[in-house]
């Protein structure tokens, strides 16, 4: 068991105490739950992995490991600052207690219902439908988001295999050391040359870890915009959803509509069970029919406020999805490229340390 | 007893000109006072009813008073040059002869007659001739000149004239059998020492011969995931807009640094692993040599003992075991110089492949 403490000085626009308490990984999950179901128009910072994923071999894939609960600490760190500059999700008063209220936290956000929430859309979410009209917007950025997380994941496993590679050829190059050191031994002219050359082979081996270690940094940032694709997807799902439930009202409601005109006009355009039965069994008296259209009616209006609304909400949802996305976007693209760039710097480092090492490697060589 | 009349050539207690003794001392180190070049290339197969082979040519540039022509061109196959080094070793028996390529490679899935293979072998057997050619007496030795000079029938014809192989075999017998006599019992500090450094040095090479294979290897893994690392980023462009560009930028960066680690690679696999290897070879062959030299040892140690034990026939045995001494001393003095000799181009070699090592990562990283 691992608690992490949340640590926060300060969030727009607000003067938060300096305060400090504990936070296990599995509140931080209900905290994000929480904020997925209330602002489904946002795309909701992810958390770091669970579990360490993409690893090389020199790295455990042990959850307890040091290294790994280090990184996922960074991770959270990340995600709580993410949440707390942006626009709207940092004004949430869950978000608040989160980090200010030790005790009833769980609590107070079981009592939001959000559960509920949470059960029918997932299921929904899970379901396959298909939506008549699909906006091509929304339907091209689910897209995007799927090349997004195909193509980091596809990055992130070869990199680790990379990693792993290079890690076997600075290792092997520290065996020089213990053999050069050996053989100095025996030699008088070349011993001095072959010592001081075999130093500098284990200062090579060793330089790696370090090497490797700062990559997994950058390994990192490409795997919380690997998760944000997720995030990014699950909005335009819902979106999905919400056309979805759009069309079916308006089926519905056409439908009903096409019921009350055929039993007003007494004409039978669509065939229906109804109709046969009462060409076989006898129409029905006036007053029934009366009725129904009355009730039909009501339906039909009930039906047309709901539509109307739908509407309103769906393009509600639309306008600050795609404010959130614009935002999303230049976050991602701003990130990205500094992460790319840092990697940049860490590989122009790592082979200004190779030239290092060689340079006085090769001046032990000359003296041999 | 044609081998103590050649050893007796180079004894250095004899006088030796200034000239000479400075072309000696600087045959290695300055290639301009060189007066033979010797080439090996144009491998080409060859298919009869009973095999398949390959020969070589061998092209020899010379301005040497003792061959007839300046320049000759004949080709030989790998057979040819286990003829020749098995003639060096028996008419030098303490002087070290270079290695030849092994006949055949067990490990891995080198084909007999794959390029990589063949090319190898090349190189070795080029390096071979030029060896023999760059040391002060062996480049004198007939049987060399003839192999440089004699068409292929010619060749064949010399080769029957060697000692039979049934005297031939003889002689290792004794060889053999003279060991097991001893021959270490007298051995002079010197040699004992050397042995000792032979033995190290031999352990120490061999594991050298490994580690720069390893690393070899771990280089090709590498290689061969970076391939792959490029052009993910290049396709991961193609989804992007403003970032585009960024990625293409790292993908063509990846590929370069691919280019680079093909360098890195060949650098190894022309410099620093057929040296590792050939002294793997030249450790067993210097074994070899001292083991020889104990013999000959051994030959007049057990005349020695022979004498002690009989009293009659002192003026016969004396006279051997004169010849003997001389035979012991002059091995010795050959050994003891080429010895010397080795070591210094040991040295030589280690340190121009080993700053060629660095050099190429000095290249890698910058690039």
């Amino acid at each position: 068991v691992l608690s992490f403490r949340a640590v926060e000085s300060q969030s727009e626009g607000q003067c938060v105490p300096v305060d400090s308490l504990w936070r296990r990984y599995s509140e931080f999950e209900l905290l994000r739950n929480y904020l997925s179901i209330t602002y489904p128009h946002i795309v909701v910072p992810p958390l770091p992995e669970k579990r360490a994923d993409f690893v090389w071999h020199k790295l455990s894939a042990d959850n307890m490991d040091p290294d790994f609960v280090e990184r996922r600490r960074i991770g959270l760190e990340n995600f709580l600052l993410r949440v707390a500059s942006h626009p709207v999700l940092c004004q949430d008063k869950i978000f608040y207690s989160f980090l200010t209220q030790e005790g009833g936290w769980k609590e107070m956000v079981n009592e939001t219902g959000f559960q509920l929430k949470a059960d029918s859309r997932l299921k929904a979410l899970n379901a396959t439908f298909r939506v008549k009209n699909p906006d091509k917007r929304f339907t091209e950025l689910k897209h995007y988001s799927d090349e997004l997380q195909s193509v980091i994941s596809h990055l992130l496993r070869v990199r680790a295999r990379v990693a792993d590679r290079l890690y076997g050829v600075y290792k092997v190059h520290g065996n020089y050391g213990r053999v050069f050191s050996e053989w100095s031994a025996i030699e008088k002219e070349m011993g001095d040359g072959l010592q001081s050359a075999g130093h500098h082979m284990d200062v090579y081996a060793a330089s790696i870890d370090d090497i490797l270690e700062e990559e997994e940094h950058y390994a990192d940032q490409l795997k919380e915009y690997l998760f944000y694709a997720e995030a990014l997807r699950a909005v335009c799902r819902k979106h999905e959803l919400m056309q979805y439930d759009l069309e079916m009202a308006a089926q519905d409601l056409t439908s009903k509509k096409q019921q009350c005109e055929e039993l007003a006009t007494g004409t039978v355009r669509t065939f229906s069970l109804k109709g046969m039965t009462s060409k076989l069994f006898g129409q029905e008296t006036p007053e029934q029919r009366e009725a129904k259209i009355k009730v039909l009616e009501e339906q039909i209006q009930e039906g047309e406020e709901q539509l109307k609304s739908k509407n309103l909400e769906g393009r509600d949802f639309v306008k600050s999805a795609w404010a959130d996305i614009e935002r999303f976007k230049e976050q991602k693209n701003h990130d990205l490229k500094e992460a790319l760039i840092s990697y940049a710097v860490m590989q122009i480092s790592m082979c200004k340390k190779g030239i290092q090492v060689w340079t006085n490697a090769k001046e032990c060589f000359s003296k041999m | 007893d044609t081998s103590l009349a050649e050893v007796n050539s180079f004894l250095p207690s004899v006088p030796l000109s200034p000239s000479s003794m400075t072309n000696q001392y600087k045959f290695e180190d300055e290639p301009e006072l060189r007066d033979l070049f010797i080439t090996v290339d144009d491998p080409e197969s060859h298919i009869t009813a009973i095999e398949t082979f390959i020969t070589y040519r061998v092209v020899t540039k010379t301005s040497r008073g003792e061959f007839d022509s300046s320049e000759y061109e004949v080709r030989r196959r790998y057979q040819d040059f286990l003829w020749l080094k098995s003639r060096l070793e028996e008419a030098h028996p303490t002087l070290i002869i270079p290695p030849l390529p092994e006949k055949f490679i067990m490990k891995g899935m080198v084909e007999r007659f794959s390029d990589e293979f063949i090319e190898t072998r090349r190189k070795a057997l080029h390096k071979f001739l030029n060896r023999i050619a760059d040391h002060p007496t062996l480049t004198f030795n007939e049987d060399f000149k003839i192999f440089l000079t004699a068409q292929a029938w010619e060749l064949s014809s010399h080769k029957k004239q060697g000692p039979s192989l049934l005297s031939r075999m003889g002689q290792t017998v004794r060889a053999v059998a003279s060991s097991v006599r001893g021959g270490a019992k007298n051995r002079p500090e010197m040699f004992t020492e050397m042995n000792e450094y032979m033995e190290t040095f031999s352990q120490k090479i061999n594991v050298l011969d490994k580690i720069a294979h390893r690393i070899y290897k771990e280089e090709r893994d590498y290689f061969n995931e970076m391939k792959e690392y490029g052009p993910i980023h290049t396709l991961w462009s193609a989804s992007e807009e403003d970032i585009a560009d960024s990625l293409k930028g790292v993908a063509s960066c990846i590929d370069k640094c691919c280019k680079a680690t093909e360098k890195r690679m060949a650098g190894l696999s022309e410099n620093l692993l057929p040296i590792l290897h050939e002294y793997v070879l030249y450790s067993e062959i210097l074994m070899g040599v001292l083991k020889r030299r104990d013999q000959i040892q051994g030959e007049l140690d057990s005349k020695v003992d022979a004498l002690a034990s009989k009293k009659t026939e002192k003026d016969l045995f004396s006279e051997e075991i004169g010849k003997l001494e001389d035979k012991v001393e002059c091995a010795n003095n050959a050994l003891k110089a080429d010895w010397d000799r080795w070591k210094k181009n040991m040295q030589c070699d280690m340190r121009s492949t080993f700053i060629n090592v660095a050099e190429n990562n000095l290249h890698y990283y910058e690039e």
